[in-house]
């Protein structure tokens, strides 16, 4: 299997309350719960590094509006502002 | 343009700067919580629609009461199950932005179920968002009118009993009977198939309020991981399982392009216009030049009060009526206690030139008390250096206040020398012209045969008696 930059799903451990729904949403099973804790004693999402196809569950499953971003597909930082 | 990148929609403000405590990057709401997922499909839409300047929120009472935490929008928080009749009013006085009432079922299904009736029947130009997590969620997770059948909350422990408590009410199909809602869907966050379904309905809402189509209703079935005490992803599948099957996911309503476009008269907001529109005239309509005026006595707040029939009320009516005559802005608020005869009755006066607020003399910078029940009930909430005023004849105790300037002047006693004692609200002006030297005496007068419409000659020159006997009192007693 390729590893391609994009896409990629990109979790912030800080603001991530571990609920969970994200890695219950994604249907390549790459988010997985973290063994280790963020400042508020939860156990935050991870991306494996691998494997995210872009689909954007994680994004629209999760509660909190800036824990989670996804560089889609078609994402080119050099295009980005 | 497509999108390259799914990240924190515009619509929500980049730091909640007005939420409370150190935390102002995350929202307030539990792990899991389907509150935080519909904000983003709201705050996703406004973004793509390039709305979020023209929009208008509505936040309820219940969890997601501090929804102007986060969005970008304009922002009113409503009492509780209020949200449609804010949203009513914001969306008639701006009939050209999106607005937005965002509710929980507690919130509209039981205080505010009214309200939301009310405001569907109207076909009001709002997009309501009903959150339904059949629970309380905030205060804890008790029985709302939209709680299953058997379901164990912390009012219901042993469950929901339809016999006591009632069957839950679906409030897609209630609205779906009334004739004027364009759009009325059930959609469910329980996972991503249906939270993109339920972005879709959010999507459609948004646009056909955009387009001025009426009243726009998305039921989304939501969980409460906390009130349910289930972790997220089990509460997810019970949504699925338990609440599918009793709430029919589905359009209950859909006019589409038939949908009628109402315009509606947009409310007066400007002082001017509205009185352009009675035929008033803007400016003052000053018969009587001002004389000097103490600072003290440039805004004032008045609490008149005594028996009923002592004159009260017209005392009021009489300060502020003479006083428009010279210009100043006035408020009369008359208080009645629920008994006709020998209660107290009071009333507030404000005279000042700059805008009157609250009609209600709470803390009055004037008290006028006559007779001994108003003296002691009043006296406390005189404002410091205030001024008190007080019927001597029939009060028989001392002030107990040092810090206010006291007038005890015997009305009853004047008035009733005077052969009638109906003139002690004249006797009343007569001091207040006295004491304050805003009105003149013979201006008083010369009010008179408008104070006191179709009178006879005889009861207006006792009345002018009386002023000028109230006003020699204060002039040949007090310095």
């Amino acid at each position: 299997m390729t590893d391609p930059k994009y896409p990629r799903s990109e979790v912030n451990s800080e603001k991530c309350k571990g609920c969970g729904l994200c890695i219950a949403a994604c249907p390549m099973h790459v988010l997985v719960e973290s063994p280790k804790l963020n400042s508020k004693g939860y156990h935050f999402a991870e991306y494996v590094g691998k494997g995210c196809v872009g689909c954007g569950n994680c994004f629209y499953n999760c509660p909190e509006p800036d824990a989670i971003l996804v560089y889609l597909k078609n994402y080119d930082p050099e295009k980005e502002v | 343009m497509k999108k390259t990148m799914l990240q924190k929609p515009k619509g929500f403000i980049d730091e909640y700067k007005h939420k409370a405590g150190a935390e102002k990057d995350r929202t307030h709401y539990c792990p899991g919580c389907g509150h935080g997922i519909l904000h983003k499909l709201i705050a996703e839409a406004l973004e793509d629609f390039g709305l979020v300047d023209e929009t208008i929120l509505i936040s309820p009472v219940g969890c997601s009461v501090f929804a102007y935490y986060y969005f970008d929008t304009g922002n009113f928080q409503a009492a509780h199950g209020r949200a449609p009749a804010v949203a009513t009013a914001a969306s008639r006085a701006n009939p050209d932005k999106i607005v937005i009432s965002y509710q929980g079922d507690g919130d509209l299904a039981a205080i505010g179920g009214n309200n939301i009736l009310q405001a569907a029947n109207r076909g009001e130009n709002i997009v309501v968002f009903f959150i339904n997590n059949a629970i309380y969620g905030m205060t804890g997770g008790q029985m709302a009118p939209t709680t299953l059948e058997g379901q164990v909350t912390t009012t219901t422990p042993y469950g929901r009993n339809t016999d006591t408590d009632g069957f839950p009410i679906k409030m897609s199909e209630v609205l779906s009977q009334l004739t004027a809602p364009t759009y009325i869907e059930r959609v469910s966050l329980h996972d991503a198939p249906h939270i993109r379904k339920t972005r879709n309905a959010v999507r459609k809402a948004i646009k056909n309020a955009k387009e001025r189509k009426g009243f726009q209703f998305v039921e989304v079935l939501s969980t409460c991981p906390s009130g349910w005490k289930m972790d997220p992803v089990k509460s997810m599948k019970w949504v699925k399982e338990k609440m599918l099957p009793l709430y029919p996911l589905g359009v209950y309503r859909d006019l589409g392009d038939d949908a009628k476009i109402t315009t509606r008269p947009v409310p007066v907001m400007d002082p001017v216009a509205v009185w352009e529109k009675l035929g008033i005239s803007a400016e003052a309509d000053v018969d009587f030049p001002r004389g000097d005026v103490a600072e003290e006595y440039r805004k004032l707040s008045i609490r008149v009060a005594g028996f009923g029939g002592q004159g009260i009320m017209v005392t009021g009516q009489a300060l502020a009526s003479v006083a428009l005559e010279y210009g100043y802005n006035v408020s009369w608020l008359p208080s009645y206690g629920p008994e006709m005869r020998g209660g107290t009755a009071n009333c507030s006066v404000n005279i000042q030139d700059g805008q009157i607020g609250a009609a209600e003399a709470v803390k009055p910078s004037m008290l006028l008390a006559m007779n001994r029940p108003s003296l002691e009930k009043f006296e406390e909430a005189v404002e410091p250096g205030g001024t008190l005023i007080y019927n001597s004849t029939l009060i028989d105790i001392e002030p107990t206040r040092a810090d206010i300037k006291v007038f005890a002047i015997p009305i009853t006693g004047i008035a009733d020398e005077l052969g009638n004692t109906r003139v002690q609200s004249m006797v009343n002006i007569g001091a207040y012209a006295a004491i304050t030297d805003m009105f003149r005496v013979e201006d008083v007068i010369a009010l008179l045969p408008k104070l006191f419409k179709g009178k006879k000659q005889a009861i207006l020159d006792l009345n002018a008696k009386a002023v000028k006997a109230g006003f020699a009192y204060v002039k040949d007693n007090f310095k």
